[in-house]
């Protein structure tokens, strides 16, 4: 069953993010994403996360789809300009490829090539529009295509981020032009997140909780300080503390996401791991959180 | 020298609520040169307001808008007229509208659309900026332009990058989003906010044609050597 008939059915579902490859080497992305297939529903490939240089996302998105796996196309502002943005929205479709999420981008000097044009030429709710346009047969100047697209269209929100207004704003623009789910940051507050989730249900549009492990207490810190949304409670940050091994902190790291996903499943629709490089917890998160 | 063109009548129009009392204030600097400012912008906007139901406060022409503090010495004399009105209407280019947004408690709405600002660096010291996109959207923004203030130029709110208040880019840097969002709340105006745009044409400002260019400074060598 595709993504859109599992949240259509209020099915809870799991996505979790793939990385292309820096370089042409595929096999170990193919890798992860076939030992996680009977886990995850749909995989999130990334479009040049933190601006740092690799293979297109919708490449590896089709190779997914060959293989018989969901991939869903991320899609930045950053780096097209619009009409390099339906181009590859079309031939995205034209590979397989079915589900899509709408992104602002980081900056590029967040990245490993600093010195690169921003283009950022449609924003992150003009971008969900244009594919709702592609999605009625007509690109964004209004001409008529010859065969159109038929998108299941995300976006996104960082329910920790401070203050929320503007974002809430932002996010029910996002719904009201098509956005027909969301992912979110990483939670690790679902107190907050509780909070945030009363704020928007009246948008109805399924909402999938972000889900990063940590990998440490260091790790924990430098996500607090350094990524905007993110809020590790002092709490869980020392439960990483007393973990001293490395087997021991994949241990507690397991727990402590599965204890999140426990406490935030009755409030959203889904979960979407971003396992950064852990993909090998993802089976065991799952099986702790009850959801395999 | 930034060039700017007049507005569409019925987009200004539009900005404003039935029965609104406006003042308006016209740019003597560049503005003026292109016809989007000075006593023209008086003699044009003055009956298209009345007429459309909006009582005029008060009008005037000071020189050069993008200079905040002479913008906020200047007006002292108006402040009265200023203060009766629910909107000021500037007929300036983007950074004149900003400049005098920073020193009012009220809604400051463009006229004019920016569109170059060619080979000169403009004159103003303070903050403000226009990137001449050449379809103004400080109605929509609370008199600060998300062209300049937010690097990535975003026309719908913040991008998940800012938090309590700065941008992603650099610790210390304001949001630019998050810096509308701030003027338009306290204006009570957050329902802009909740507007669509859709993509702006980019052939009308930073690429416009040479041809679109060239005339109104012609018009100000002239005018220098005068
Ligand atoms: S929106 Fe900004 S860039 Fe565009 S004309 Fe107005 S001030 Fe200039
Ligand atoms: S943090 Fe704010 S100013 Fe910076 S890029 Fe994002 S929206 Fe623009």
């Amino acid at each position: 069953m595709r993504l859109r008939e599992r949240l259509a059915k209020g099915e809870f579902v799991v996505t979790c993010e793939a990385a292309p490859p820096k370089g042409t080497d595929i096999e170990k992305a193919l890798e992860d994403v076939k030992k996680l297939a009977s886990h995850v529903h749909a995989f999130n490939v990334t479009d040049l996360q933190s601006s740092v240089l690799r293979m297109s996302s919708w490449a590896l998105c089709a190779l997914i789809a060959r293989e018989g796996y969901e991939p869903i196309l991320q899609m930045t502002c950053r780096d097209r300009n619009r009409l390099a943005l339906q181009a590859d929205l079309l031939g995205a479709w034209a590979l397989g490829i079915e589900n899509v999420l709408a992104l602002t981008g980081d900056y590029p000097t967040l990245g490993d090539h600093p010195g690169a044009r921003p283009v950022f030429d449609l924003d992150s709710v003009q971008l969900i529009a244009t594919i709702q346009a592609l999605n009625q047969g007509r690109d964004l100047a209004g001409n008529e295509l010859q065969g159109s697209t038929d998108f299941f269209v995300g976006a996104v929100v960082n329910p920790g981020v401070e203050p929320l207004g503007p974002h809430v704003l932002k996010m029910r623009l996002k719904a009201e032009r098509g956005a027909q789910f969301f992912q979110t940051q990483a939670v690790y507050d679902s107190e907050a997140f509780r909070k945030f989730i009363r704020e928007v249900e009246d948008l109805e549009v399924p909402i999938l909780a972000g889900v990063i492990p940590l990998k440490s207490a260091k790790m924990a810190r430098f996500m607090n300080e350094h990524i905007a949304g993110i809020r590790v409670p002092e709490e869980v940050i020392q439960e990483m503390e007393r973990a001293k091994t490395k087997e021991e902190r994949k241990k507690r790291s397991v727990e402590i996401c599965a204890r999140i996903i426990r406490e935030v499943k009755p409030y959203c629709q889904g979960i979407h791991l971003m396992p950064m490089g852990w993909e090998g917890l993802v089976p065991e998160i799952l099986e702790l959180s009850g959801l395999t | 020298m930034l060039v700017s063109e007049p507005k569409p009548t019925e987009e200004v129009l539009g900005y404003l609520r039935a029965g609104e009392r406006a003042f308006l204030l016209a740019c003597g600097g560049c503005a003026e040169v292109c016809g989007t400012g000075g006593e023209e912008a008086l003699k044009k906007w003055r009956p298209v307001l009345e007429e459309a139901g909006h009582p005029l406060t008060g009008a005037t022409v000071l020189p050069f808008l993008c200079n905040k503090a002479l913008v906020g010495l200047r007006l002292a004399r108006f402040r009265e007229q200023v203060e009766r009105a629910d909107v000021v209407l500037v007929a300036s280019c983007g950074v004149g509208v900003q400049a005098t947004a920073q020193v009012l408690d009220k809604p400051v709405y463009p006229t004019a659309n920016t569109i170059t600002m060619g080979g000169l660096q403009g004159v103003w010291a303070s903050e403000e900026r226009c990137g001449r996109c050449g379809d103004c959207l400080l109605y929509y923004t609370g008199g600060i332009c998300p062209h300049t203030v937010c690097p990535k130029g975003l026309l719908h709110g913040p991008c998940g990058g800012s938090q309590n208040g700065e941008c992603e880019l650099e610790p210390g840097r304001p949001c630019g989003w998050q810096r509308i969002y701030d003027r338009l709340k306290a204006l009570g105006r957050l329902d802009l906010l909740a507007r669509y745009r859709p993509p702006q044409d980019s052939q009308k400002g930073l690429d416009v044609p040479l041809a679109r260019r060239k005339a109104p400074f012609w018009a100000l060598e002239y005018l220098e050597e005068d």
